[in-house]
């Protein structure tokens, strides 16, 4: 079943030169799958992994997610499904540091409202003891090490129970012990919970250990 | 439910503590300033109005000299005066109790009371002192400019049916050395002299006046003149709103068909200087409303550089642009609104203290009192340029992009 399908997608950059940085992609993602994306810097799979994020809209081609097509939404509707649909995980975890790692983990539910404070924070909770890290949950966000700061990014990208998680380097800042950890969570969540992965990675064993590997050459998809 | 936007406003001021306080206190200092100096100008200009009508009324009513005119007034013959003058007429109003009675019947008018101005010297052996007479009905003159405030010694009221009495400036009778009960010659311009008791001395804020003027009854003052019971020049009227004194001068000259000038007309330059006070405080004031809001624009600007990782990634789980700029306003006009509260509280403070506060002369106390309009403006006033100074940078974090943000 396609969690994700992309049409023909094409992107340019003009500043400060112009420059094709897409070149007619089209593919499918299946559901539960974990799916790497590859390539040398500069190769486009960042803006590739942005325009599937539907944070990028300045392209030409269709995306559909859940079957639903994206390409041509308002901002405050893209808004919305990321909300509902799509968790984020990125390389330098970027968690509100002002906040507790609970509070972090429950801001995406709060903001979609569709349970009490009560039922978000069990959830959250809930989350954060999969991720192996329940211990720190009242801890500020900035006490946390890296890797357990990533582990809370991941459970908040978790919480409203999304289709696909798009990630962007989660391990590109991590030690291997830490690599392998979210590995197995990553895993765990295609497997156990039917949730879809799509990660750009550097890591060649995260890579070949994933389910489908994607590699971006000079904006063309290397199948 | 709490809502998850406030809840993140909320907690960005309490992590940036020290600016939320620096900009609390801007907001505080400019509306307190604002709304202090406001309710400061209303209290002056309430004194100075005063100290206008203890001497002049809304408005007078009066005789003009007329310029003479051809008896015969012919458009077939044009007969020209060459040099023409004042009519040596009289000066009187003509049936002046009928026209009191036509002006109390206007619904506006809230006084009325007849004068009688004229010029006379105040004897003392050979030296002869000039001076102006006022004649007066003393209870309805009292009410009007109330008189009774400036007497130092004795009572205006005894003026009252007692036509050798008069009431004297402090300035005359310190020169004439005179006290309650001694008398004073006076010579009147048409040189009618009289023996007067004085039963009244009064000091007003203008030594000039306390120097020459005087009070005496009304028939007195006819007396002096020489002339009959109906012989009147003034008629002084008070209306219920003085600054529209000019326009209800006229309808009241439309009336009567006599002169009218109202206590905006008469004291004209010093008007101009009123207009400027209020002019200077009020541009002052409002610059000050501006200067808050300039520093709750700085220091909103600031927290949006610095959460700028935090926009992007809470754009990136789902806030709309309009969460954003609600997480933002929010901080803002919270910060106004704990501004502006302490600037009012700030506000009761200073005026309270300040009008404990003696400053002498005619002001007596600090003339400022609690003006609701002036606290109302301040806080509307100040709330429309909070709001600006909120809304702006919470646009530019609304406006901020994730993804450059992410790929940095």
């Amino acid at each position: 079943m396609n969690i994700l399908e992309v049409q023909h997608i094409s992107k340019y950059y003009y500043n400060p030169v112009p420059f094709q940085v897409l070149e007619d992609i089209t593919f499918t993602v299946n559901k539960g799958q974990l799916l790497s994306l590859i390539g040398k810097s500069g190769s486009g799979k960042s803006t590739l992994l942005y325009i599937l994020s539907t944070m990028d809209t300045d392209y030409t081609g269709k995306l559909w997610i859940d079957d639903e097509l994206i390409t041509g939404q308002s901002n405050d509707e893209l808004a919305k499904l990321r909300n509902e649909k799509i968790g984020f995980v990125f390389q330098f975890h970027y968690l509100l540091q002002e906040f507790s790692c609970i509070k972090n983990v429950m801001i995406p539910a709060l903001k979609l409202g569709k349970y009490s404070v009560e039922e978000i924070e069990y959830k959250a909770l809930a989350k954060l003891e999969m991720l192996g890290i329940k211990d720190q949950a009242l801890k500020p966000a900035n006490r946390l090490s890296g890797g357990q700061q990533q582990r809370v990014a991941i459970a908040r990208a978790l919480i409203n129970d999304p289709h696909i998680i798009m990630c962007d380097e989660p391990t590109g800042n991590l030690d291997t012990k830490n690599t392998a950890l979210v590995f197995d969570i990553f895993r765990q969540l295609t497997s156990e919970l039917g949730q879809t992965i799509i990660t750009v990675t550097h890591d060649e064993s995260f890579a070949k250990n994933s389910d489908r590997i994607i590699e971006v050459v000079d904006g063309q998809l290397l199948l | 439910m709490k809502n998850i936007n406030t809840d993140i406003a909320i907690t960005y001021l309490i992590v940036s503590k020290k600016f939320t306080l620096v900009a609390v206190l801007g907001v505080l200092l400019g509306m307190s300033l604002y709304i202090f100096m406001n309710s400061m100008l209303v209290g002056f200009d309430r004194v100075s109005n005063d100290s206008i009508f203890k001497n002049s009324p809304h408005i007078r009513i009066f005789k003009d000299g007329a310029i003479s005119q051809p008896l015969q007034q012919s458009d077939q013959i044009k007969d020209i005066i060459i040099n023409p003058k004042i009519v040596p007429a009289t000066n009187n109003i003509e049936n002046p109790y009928e026209i009191i009675q036509l002006i109390k019947n206007e619904t506006f008018v809230t006084n009325v009371s007849p004068q009688i101005t004229t010029t006379l010297f105040y004897n003392i052996g050979l030296l002869q002192v000039t001076g102006t007479v006022t004649g007066i009905i003393p209870n309805q003159a009292n009410e009007m400019f109330d008189i009774q405030t400036n007497v130092v010694e004795g009572q205006i009221e005894d003026l009252t049916d007692n036509v050798n009495a008069i009431a004297i400036g402090k300035g005359i009778a310190q020169n004439f050395s005179l006290g309650i009960g001694d008398n004073i010659n006076i010579t009147s311009s048409k040189g009618v002299n009289k023996s007067m008791k004085v039963v009244a001395i009064f000091k007003t804020n203008n030594s000039k006046l306390d120097d020459t003027k005087s009070y005496v009854n009304l028939n007195t003052a006819q007396q002096l003149l020489m002339e009959s019971n109906t012989y009147i020049t003034d008629i002084n009227v008070n209306i219920k709103d003085p600054e529209i004194a000019t326009e209800k001068g006229k309808i009241l000259s439309n009336i009567t068909g006599y002169q009218s000038e109202s206590w905006l007309e008469a004291n004209e330059s010093l008007m101009a200087a009123f207009t400027m006070r209020r002019l200077v405080i009020k541009i002052i004031s409002f610059i000050l409303l501006i200067v808050a809001g300039f520093g709750i624009y700085n220091i909103l600007n600031m927290t949006v550089s610095q959460k700028i990782n935090d926009i992007a990634i809470l754009k990136a789980i789902g806030f709309k642009g309009k969460d954003v700029v609600m997480i933002f306003l929010t901080q803002a006009l919270s910060i106004g609104a704990m501004g502006i509260i302490g600037g009012i509280v700030l506000d009761i403070a200073l005026i309270a203290l300040l009008q404990k506060v003696y400053i002498g002369g005619d002001i007596g106390y600090f003339p400022v009192g609690f003006e609701a309009g002036k606290f109302i403006q301040g806080i509307v006033i100040g709330g429309i340029i909070i709001f600006f100074a909120g809304y702006i940078p919470a646009k530019k974090a609304a406006n901020v992009d994730p993804i450059s943000i992410f790929r940095k």
